[in-house]
C-alpha cells in the first residue's frame, strides 16, 4: 500500500528517463519494442492481433473496392483494377527478365539505381564527416550554424540550382539526393559521437586504445541509435527527393517520369499504380532498415 | 565564457563558408551564371526584403504552411490518443496505416493536382498528409512511455479513464507531440515549396524559385530565394525548441542544455 499514499510517482513520471526522439516520429516507436512500461501488457497476443490487422486491412480493401464500382469515378479506380494494371505494366515480362517488363527496367530500375547510390552516398559521408565533427567540440562548434542552416533548407528549393549545374539527367538527381539525405545523418553522427559518456571515454583511456581501436570500438557503437535515428529520416527523404527529381518536366525515365507522364495523359490508372508501387517501395525499404538496425543495436538499446 | 566562445566559432564557420562560396565564384572554378558569388546572392536575398510581390509569396507559403500543419495536429493528436488509449483500435488500425505511411508524399502531387486543380486546397492537403505521421507516431509512442505506476496511482484515487488521460497521460505525451510537431514542420515546408515548384504558376516562394531558374541566368534569384526558404526553416526551427524548451524543462534532451 506504499504507493497508494506515495504521490511521489507522478513526479517520478517527469524526470523519468527516455529515448529522446530527434529523428523521423516514425522511428522508435512503430517497432513496438519500446512500448509501454512492463506492468501494462494489454495488447493482443501477436496471432490474434495479426489475424486483427489482415481482417481490417482486407475489410477496408473490400470497402474501397465496392465504393469504387459504386461510383463509378474517372479519378478513383476500383483496387482490383489498380492491381491487374501494374501487373500488365511491370510485371507481365518473359520469365527470362523475371518477369519485368521493358516499361519496368527502363524506369524502375534506373530510379532505385540513383536512389540507392545517392543514399549510399550520403549514408557514408555523412557518417564519416558526422564522427570527425562530434570527435572535436571545436570543429563542432565551427561547423554548427552552418550545418543548421544547411538542414533548414528544403532540399526542393536546391533542385533548381542542381539543374542549372548539371542539366536534367543522373547527375542532377543524384546531387539532389545526396544534398537532401546528407544532413540528417551528419547532424545525427555527430550528436551521437559527441554525447558519449565521460565515463567510457575513460576507460578507453585507460585502456590505452589507439585511435582507430577507440573509432571501432566505443565512437561508432555509442553512436549507433542516433546514426540510425539520421539514416532512417534520410532514407525517406532520399525517396522523397528520387520522386520529386524526376517529377521536373525534362526527365527522361525513372519512376517520377512515368507519373508525370500519366498525368499529362491523365491516365488516372497508371498514376494510382505507381502510387502503389511507391508505397510498396516505401514500406520495403523502411523494413529493411528497420531489420538492419534491430539486427546491429539488438533489441535492448544499449545506453 | 565557453558559450561565448562557441559563438565565436560558429560565427568564424559562416564567415569560411561564405568566403569559400565567394572564392570558388570569382576564381572561376565554376561558371559564373551557375554559381555566383555568395555576396551577390546575399544582397539580392536583402533586396528581396523590400519586394512586395516576394513578400507576398513568402506570406502564401506561410499560409498554407501553418493551415496544413494545423489541419494535420488537429487530426493527429486526437487519432493518437485514440490508437495509444485503445489497444484493440490500434492493432486493427495499423496495417492500413502501415500501408499509407511509407509513400513518398511528393508521389501525390500529380493526383491530388488532377483531383483539387494546383491551389491552396492541393497545396494544403499534401501538406497535412505528409505532417500528420510525425505527430501521430510520437503521440502513440508518447502514450505508451506513460509511467504506469502515475496512471495507477490516478486509478486508486477512483479516477475516470478519462481523467487519466488528461490529467497524466496528456501532459506526459505532451513533450513527444511537440517533438513530432517539430519535424512535421520541416517536412511540412519541403511539401509547400515541392507543390510550389512543380505547379510553376501562382504565388510563393517555391514558385519565384521555380520560375527563375526558368529565367537565363537566373541562378541568383533561385539562390537567394534558397537563401529565405532556408532562413525560414531555421527560424520556424528555431521558435519550435525555444517554446519546447521553455513548455517542457523537465525533458532531458533539454535539461542537459540549461
Amino acid at each position: 500500500m506504499r504507493w497508494v499514499g506515495d504521490l511521489k510517482p507522478v513526479r517520478r513520471l517527469r524526470t523519468r528517463p527516455f529515448r529522446p526522439i530527434r529523428g523521423f516520429g516514425g522511428g522508435a516507436p512503430e517497432d513496438g519494442t519500446g512500448r509501454g512500461g512492463g506492468g501494462e501488457s494489454r495488447r493482443a497476443t501477436p496471432a490474434r492481433g495479426a489475424l486483427l490487422r489482415w481482417t481490417v486491412l482486407a475489410a477496408a480493401v473490400a470497402a474501397w473496392q465496392l465504393t469504387t464500382r459504386t461510383h463509378d469515378s474517372v479519378y478513383f479506380p476500383p483496387p482490383a483494377e489498380i492491381a491487374r494494371h501494374t501487373h500488365d505494366l511491370w510485371f507481365s515480362g518473359p520469365a527470362t527478365h523475371a518477369f519485368l517488363t521493358p516499361e519496368a527496367t527502363d524506369n524502375i530500375l534506373p530510379s532505385l539505381a540513383r536512389m540507392a547510390t545517392g543514399f549510399a552516398l550520403a549514408a557514408a559521408t555523412g557518417i564519416a564527416l558526422g564522427t570527425a565533427l562530434g570527435r572535436s567540440r571545436r570543429a563542432y562548434a565551427l561547423c554548427n550554424p552552418v550545418l543548421q542552416f544547411a538542414r533548414a533548407i528544403p532540399p526542393p528549393a536546391l533542385v533548381p540550382v542542381f539543374v542549372v549545374i548539371f542539366d536534367f539527367g543522373t547527375q542532377m538527381q543524384l546531387a539532389s539526393i545526396v544534398f537532401s539525405a546528407i544532413w540528417p545523418v551528419l547532424i545525427n553522427t555527430a550528436e551521437g559521437a559527441r554525447n558519449i559518456d565521460p565515463l567510457r571515454l575513460e576507460v578507453a583511456a585507460v585502456l590505452r586504445l589507439t585511435t582507430t581501436e577507440r573509432l571501432w570500438l566505443l565512437l561508432l557503437p555509442s553512436a549507433l541509435p542516433r546514426i540510425f535515428a539520421g539514416l532512417r529520416l534520410s532514407l525517406s527523404l532520399s525517396l522523397i527527393l528520387m520522386v520529386f527529381s524526376e517529377l521536373l518536366p525534362g526527365t527522361a525515365n525513372g519512376i517520377g517520369f512515368t507519373l508525370t507522364d500519366a498525368q499529362s495523359r491523365s491516365d488516372l490508372l497508371t498514376v494510382w499504380a505507381v502510387l502503389v508501387l511507391l508505397g510498396a517501395l516505401g514500406y520495403v525499404l523502411n523494413t529493411g532498415l528497420l531489420a538492419v538496425e534491430k539486427r546491429l543495436l539488438g533489441r535492448g538499446r544499449p545506453t | 565564457m565557453r558559450r561565448r566562445q562557441e559563438l565565436l566559432l560558429g560565427g568564424l564557420g559562416v564567415l569560411l563558408a561564405f568566403g569559400l562560396c565567394e572564392a570558388v565564384s570569382r576564381a572561376g572554378l565554376v561558371r559564373r551564371s551557375y554559381l555566383p558569388p555568395a555576396s551577390e546572392v546575399l544582397a539580392r536575398a536583402v533586396e528581396l526584403a523590400g519586394d512586395s510581390v516576394f513578400l507576398e509569396g513568402v506570406g502564401a507559403t506561410v499560409r498554407v504552411w501553418a493551415l496544413g500543419l494545423g489541419l494535420a495536429c488537429a487530426i493527429a493528436v486526437p487519432v493518437g490518443l485514440l490508437l495509444g488509449s485503445v489497444p484493440l483500435v490500434d492493432e486493427a488500425v495499423r496495417a492500413i496505416v502501415e500501408f499509407l505511411r511509407p509513400l513518398p508524399s511528393v508521389a501525390l502531387i500529380p493526383l491530388v493536382s488532377l483531383l483539387l486543380g494546383s491551389g491552396t486546397e492541393t497545396k494544403v492537403a499534401l501538406i497535412t498528409y505528409a505532417s500528420v505521421w510525425p505527430i501521430l507516431f510520437n503521440t502513440i509512442y508518447g502514450l505508451g512511455e506513460t509511467d504506469p505506476l502515475a496512471k495507477d496511482t490516478l486509478r486508486a484515487f477512483g479516477f475516470g479513464r478519462l481523467s487519466v488521460l488528461v490529467r497524466v497521460e496528456l501532459p506526459a505525451t505532451a513533450p513527444f507531440i511537440a517533438a513530432g510537431l517539430r519535424i512535421s514542420a520541416a517536412i511540412a515546408l519541403i511539401l509547400a515549396v515541392a507543390t510550389e515548384i512543380l505547379a510553376g504558376f501562382g504565388e510563393g516562394l517555391g514558385i519565384f524559385i521555380a520560375q527563375s531558374g526558368l529565367a537565363t541566368d537566373g541562378t541568383r534569384d533561385v539562390l537567394a530565394g534558397v537563401v529565405w526558404a532556408g532562413l525560414l526553416g531555421l527560424v520556424i526551427n528555431s521558435v519550435l525548441v525555444w517554446g519546447e524548451r521553455r513548455l517542457f524543462p523537465w525533458t532531458p534532451e533539454h535539461r542537459g542544455r540549461r
